[in-house]
């Protein structure tokens, strides 16, 4: 089972990289999210797969009664996630605002800070 | 999305998810939950409210501003990592206190401050931003 | 006496550079004074050198030695023998008279606090130079004065030429500069040492061995471009730009020395080979004569005296080249009386210009009467710059003769062009001397009259010296002399120099000759100046202009490498970085064996194993599935809102195999998550009027893809590779076993976000709220941005536009045009 959860976690990050590359900034966007899934997934996997043990202590007791998940991998997971969605959320209104600017989704069509006929560098002393 | 019922029901979700939220928040420690969960939950009610309503009257329901629930959150739970300085130990040790109320025994603990120093920052800073996005163009977020 | 002589002499280069800092400051307090005041800190640094010199001369050498880098074995010493002290007396000597000077010459100027600066941050660098025994410190002061001396050619910064010499004359050194460094260290790796002094005692152990040659290059040229060799000369006479007082300091006894002090510090484990021999003597031979017939095409004194300066230079470098005790000797004389009167003699032209207005040769004359100190200073300054007797400088003549007198055709050639070069700058320095006072009274942009005491006090005293040095004869050769040749030739050497006169020796004929024709060549000026000025025009071009060709082809080629890497498209800055990623997954596994972890091993039933259906449930086959729809729905879906619901399948299906696989922190986390960016993404998208489109054709959209699996596959073969290894659970078995008994959680997640990596977390909310307050002010921007933005975006070259009367009409027009669709963009 680690196995197929390692090839999904190749489709996640297959898909991210494919949408990364579009020119459209939502799409860009949707890769940006489904590309932290797949990398959080992957360190997931990488801590090895405990099937429904969450890593809690039962009550009363010092130590876990027994195998339990890997508690590490979940915590670094976890701000992860909640990170990630800042980031997203900032890149979400980023690219609302460049829209309002620019009038532009197509990143081809954005060329404010490197324009196409720059001035070329002052041949003097 | 400005139903009548929507709109009839949404301070009574609101109302629940706050309430559950600060329960989740507050378990954390020996159950699944936590500041970073709790503040989710919150604010998507804060989210909930805002579309019920509009932006404007959800942030008059908070009262603060929440970007500066957010700044206490982090000032909170920097200030627990310091309490620790007072006991001789390095910065962020937790220390613990149990208050015997009676037959029961309440736990308190830096970490727990910490946690809702968390929970404050995650509920400021993703509310600001859902009430950021749904206020209307013209209106000052 | 001294309380600490490490501190002390550490004190020397480092005072300076105090001062430098403190000067700008002092200045505004103490304005006409501030020229003498700011002089007492060279005057002291000079009044501590003389002090060391009886103990130099007991003991040989002082070291001093303060920890830098122990970490390294690095020491910030510094080495004082008689080398470092006759150079370093030199600099703070006329460094003091120069600072009296420019008090004086740059009067009521605005920027002189800024001058003095500069200036004494120069010294600190030279006086830093001459003393550092770490060679390491010797580059990072070498770089130092190229830097400092930038900042004092180029003081001048509105005017365009004085910006060309300073960047040529920081450009040229700094080529040096990395040279140097390159010689340092590979002296350091093949001998294992740091210390100049350390490297005395090598013998051989440079000279034999097999990347002599290399190191040799690498010094030559940093010796050859600092001191303005052929053909890396042209930087000197450009940096003329300097206001005089920079002239009269970096270009007669610092700066453009420091290439001579270097050759001579590494003669004793470097010189004395053949190749040595012939380097230095045929460059140095062919800068003497280049730079003095030079000197006579020029009419501007400073300009002659620049390329008179270039012909000393190739002087003390051939007399390196030749290594005789009497050709060292020749260089510590020829050092120190060169050092006087070229100083000396800028000092005296920067008073004429000054004081008339101009310091053209052929519109000045007569001056004599109206500047009689003046030429008193001139005078003395030519008597050294000719070599007569009552100056030191004769003797350097003198004694760079002597060792030549042997019937090898060698030795004839280089005695017929030392002759030659030194009557050519003995004519040189009689021009500069002569013509400007003597004769018929010309009339001057300025009504010329004496100097102020300021500037006169600099040329006079130096002029002076130079005489009393000759006088005191043998207290010179005891104590400037004999210590500094010695420590060049790392040997005991006696001083022979005497006022005895013998017309019997040939020397003394020699010396006639060279006066003889120093007459010839005075009278013949414009003759030779005519012809020097046709040889240029035949040449056709100079080094001057292939050093601006170069630097301008540099910036062409610097822009079209951006254009190249920096073209502005994000797709394909993008693609770079994901074929990057590729090459990083696909290489390890497939060119370095990581596979091989993955391929069956001998026993088959490995593979069995491996085939195997993985044993899931239904509801898990199930979320995978769904986790498959949801990408799949995203790739291929057209419209927008179809891509966010799939995105929120997606987001739900990963939330699923979280609490799956024991993690339901995690899918709660993750559920919140989603329901969040659905609602968002959702609340921005129906705002926006997207084309749904795919902008990509055919040909990129399969490249993409290709390089999309490409990743995809890499990272899933290698987290297979990663799942056959064994996990070190050590951390994760501490948190476990820890989490209840210390810290009193039994949730350990939690226990380790809030407590143990409680630190992390804090860092990471506070990431958190960064976000929310960037978020926050894009959104809050946006009333103020709608006016302002339509300006910027619709003008498409906004620097360039305003400069055509006509031009501010055209891009108001387009405007109006694009407003409407802005407006229903926005509703």
């Amino acid at each position: 089972m680690d196995y197929v959860l390692a090839a999904l976690v190749g489709c996640f990050v297959a898909l991210g990289v494919y949408l990364l590359l579009s020119r459209s900034l939502i799409r860009m966007l949707l890769g940006v999210v489904i590309l932290g899934n797949g990398v959080n997934l992957l360190i997931f996997t990488a801590g090895r797969l405990t099937l429904q043990i969450a890593p809690i202590v039962p009550p009363g007791l010092d130590q876990p009664d027994g195998a339990i998940a890997n508690p590490l991998p979940q915590a670094l997971i976890l701000t992860a996630i909640v990170i990630g969605f800042a980031m997203f959320s900032f890149l979400l209104v980023l690219a609302f605002r460049t829209y309002q600017t620019l009038d532009a989704d197509n990143t081809d069509t954005m060329r404010l800070a490197e324009p196409v006929d720059a001035p070329q560098p002052p041949l003097s002393y | 999305m400005n139903t009548v019922i929507f709109r009839t029901i949404a301070p009574l979700i609101v109302a629940t998810m706050l309430v559950f939220s600060i329960y989740v928040c507050l378990r954390g420690h020996n159950e699944p939950g936590g500041g970073f969960i709790g503040g989710l939950i919150a604010a998507s009610a804060i989210a909930v409210l805002g579309m019920a309503s509009s932006a404007a009257q959800a942030r008059k329901a908070l009262y603060f501003d929440p970007l500066s629930i957010a700044g206490f959150g982090v000032l909170l739970a920097g200030l627990t990592g310091l309490v620790s300085v007072f006991n001789n130990s390095p910065f962020m040790t937790s220390i613990w206190l149990y208050l015997e109320l009676g037959e029961a025994t309440v736990p308190l603990s830096t970490p727990l401050l910490f946690d809702i120093g968390v929970y404050l920052v995650v509920f400021g800073t993703i509310s600001s931003i859902a009430l950021g996005l749904e206020s209307n163009e013209g209106e000052e977020p | 006496m001294v309380p600490n002589i490490d501190a002390s002499i550490a004190l020397v280069a480092i005072a300076p550079l105090v001062a430098a800092a403190l000067a700008p400051l002092l200045h505004r307090y103490t304005r006409p004074f501030s020229g003498w005041l700011l002089a007492l800190i060279p005057a002291a640094i000079f009044a501590f050198l003389v002090s060391l010199a009886p103990q130099v001369l007991a003991e040989g050498a002082i070291s001093a030695r303060i920890g830098w880098v122990p970490s390294l074995g690095l020491d910030l010493s510094f080495y004082v023998d008689g080398l470092s002290l006759t150079f370093a007396t030199t600099i703070s000597g006329i460094g003091a008279l120069i600072i009296v000077y420019s008090g004086g010459y740059l009067r009521g100027h605005e920027h002189l606090g800024r001058f003095m600066a500069f200036l004494l941050g120069f010294m600190g660098a030279m006086l830093g130079l001459v003393l550092a025994d770490n060679m390491l410190a010797l580059f990072v002061f070498w770089e130092l004065t190229a830097v400092t001396s930038f900042l004092l050619i180029g003081f001048d910064a509105v005017r365009q030429s004085a910006r060309r010499g300073a960047i040529q004359a920081l450009v040229i050194t700094n080529i040096g500069g990395m040279a140097l460094l390159v010689g340092v260290l590979l002296v350091q790796q093949i001998t294992g040492q740091w210390e100049l002094s350390a490297l005395r005692g090598i013998e051989d152990g440079m000279r034999g061995h097999g990347l002599y040659g290399l190191v040799l290059a690498c010094f030559l040229l940093a010796a050859f471009t600092k001191s303005a060799q052929f053909p890396l000369h042209f930087w000197l006479p450009n940096a003329m730009e300097a206001p005089t007082p920079v002239s009269a300091f970096l270009h007669s006894a610092t700066m453009v020395q420091a290439g001579v002090y270097l050759l001579a510090r590494i003669t004793p484990w470097m010189g004395g080979t053949a190749i040595w021999m012939t380097l230095l003597v045929c460059f140095g031979a062919v800068t003497l004569l280049w730079g003095a017939l030079a000197a006579f095409k020029q009419t501007d004194l400073k300009q002659m005296l620049a390329q008179s300066t270039i012909a000393s230079l190739g002087l003390l470098v051939l007399l390196i080249g030749l290594g005789s005790e009497t050709a060292i000797a020749g260089v510590i004389i020829y050092f120190v009386a060169h050092a006087l009167y070229k100083a000396g003699l800028f000092m005296v032209v920067g008073a004429i210009d000054h004081e008339s207005g101009t310091r053209d040769i052929t519109a000045l004359g007569g001056l004599a009467d109206r500047m009689p100190v003046t030429f008193i200073a001139a005078g003395l300054g030519a008597l050294g710059m000719v070599g007569l007797p009552p100056t030191i400088a004769f003797f350097a003549k003198e004694e760079m003769y002597l060792g030549l007198l042997a019937p090898q055709w060698q030795d004839i050639t280089v005695l017929v062009v030392l002759v030659a070069g030194n009557a050519l700058l003995a004519a040189i320095g009689a021009l500069v001397a002569i013509k400007p006072f003597l004769g018929a009274e010309v009339a001057t942009p300025k009504s010329a009259h004496e100097a102020p005491i300021a500037m006169l006090v600099g040329p006079v005293l130096l002029g002076g010296i130079s005489i009393v040095a000759a006088l005191l004869l043998g207290d010179f050769g005891h104590y400037v002399l004999e210590p500094g040749a010695g420590a060049i030739l790392n040997e005991t050497v006696k001083s022979h120099l005497t006022w005895m006169i013998d017309p019997t020796n040939p020397v003394l004929w020699m010396s006639v000759a060279t006066w003889g024709l120093a007459f010839w060549a005075y009278r013949q000026a414009a003759m030779l100046r005519t012809l020097m000025r046709r040889f240029a025009t035949g040449l056709g071009f100079t080094a001057d202009d292939l050093f601006d060709r170069a630097m301008f082809g540099l910036i062409r080629f610097a822009g079209a490498l951006t254009r190249l890497l920096h073209h502005g498209r994000l797709e394909v800055y993008l693609g770079t970085a994901f074929a990057m990623l590729a090459l990083a997954l696909m290489l390890p596994l497939f060119a370095l064996g990581g596979i091989h972890a993955l391929l069956p091993t001998a026993d088959l039933g490995n593979w069995g194993v491996r085939l195997n259906w993985p044993p899931l449930a239904p509801h898990e086959w199930g979320v995978f599935g769904l986790a498959l729809i949801g990408l799949l729905v995203i790739v291929i879906s057209r419209k927008r809102l179809y891509s966010i619901l799939a995105l929120g399948i997606q987001g739900t299906a990963v939330a699923l195999i979280f609490l799956i696989f024991g993690a339901p922190d995690l899918a709660f986390t993750q559920f919140m998550v989603e329901i969040l960016s659905v609602v968002i993404l959702a609340l921005v998208m129906t705002r926006l009027s997207l084309e749904d489109e795919d902008p990509r054709p055919f040909e990129d959209w399969a490249r993409d893809g290709i390089l999309a699996l490409v990743c995809g596959t890499g990272v899933a073969l290698l987290l297979m590779v990663v799942l056959t290894g064994d996990l070190d659970t050590r951390l994760s078995d501490f948190f476990t076993a820890t989490s209840v008994p210390i810290a009193h959680g039994h949730n350990i997640v939690n226990v380790i976000l809030v407590d143990y990596r409680g630190f992390d977390t804090l860092g990471e909310i506070s990431v958190l709220m960064a976000a929310g307050i960037a978020i926050m002010a894009l959104l809050s921007s946006r009333g103020r941005k709608a006016s302002a933005s339509v300006k910027t975006v619709d003008s498409p070259t906004p620097p360039v536009a305003p400069v055509a009367p006509v031009a501010p009409v055209a891009p108001v027009e387009p405007a109006p045009a694009r407003r409407p669709r802005r407006r229903k963009a926005a509703s």
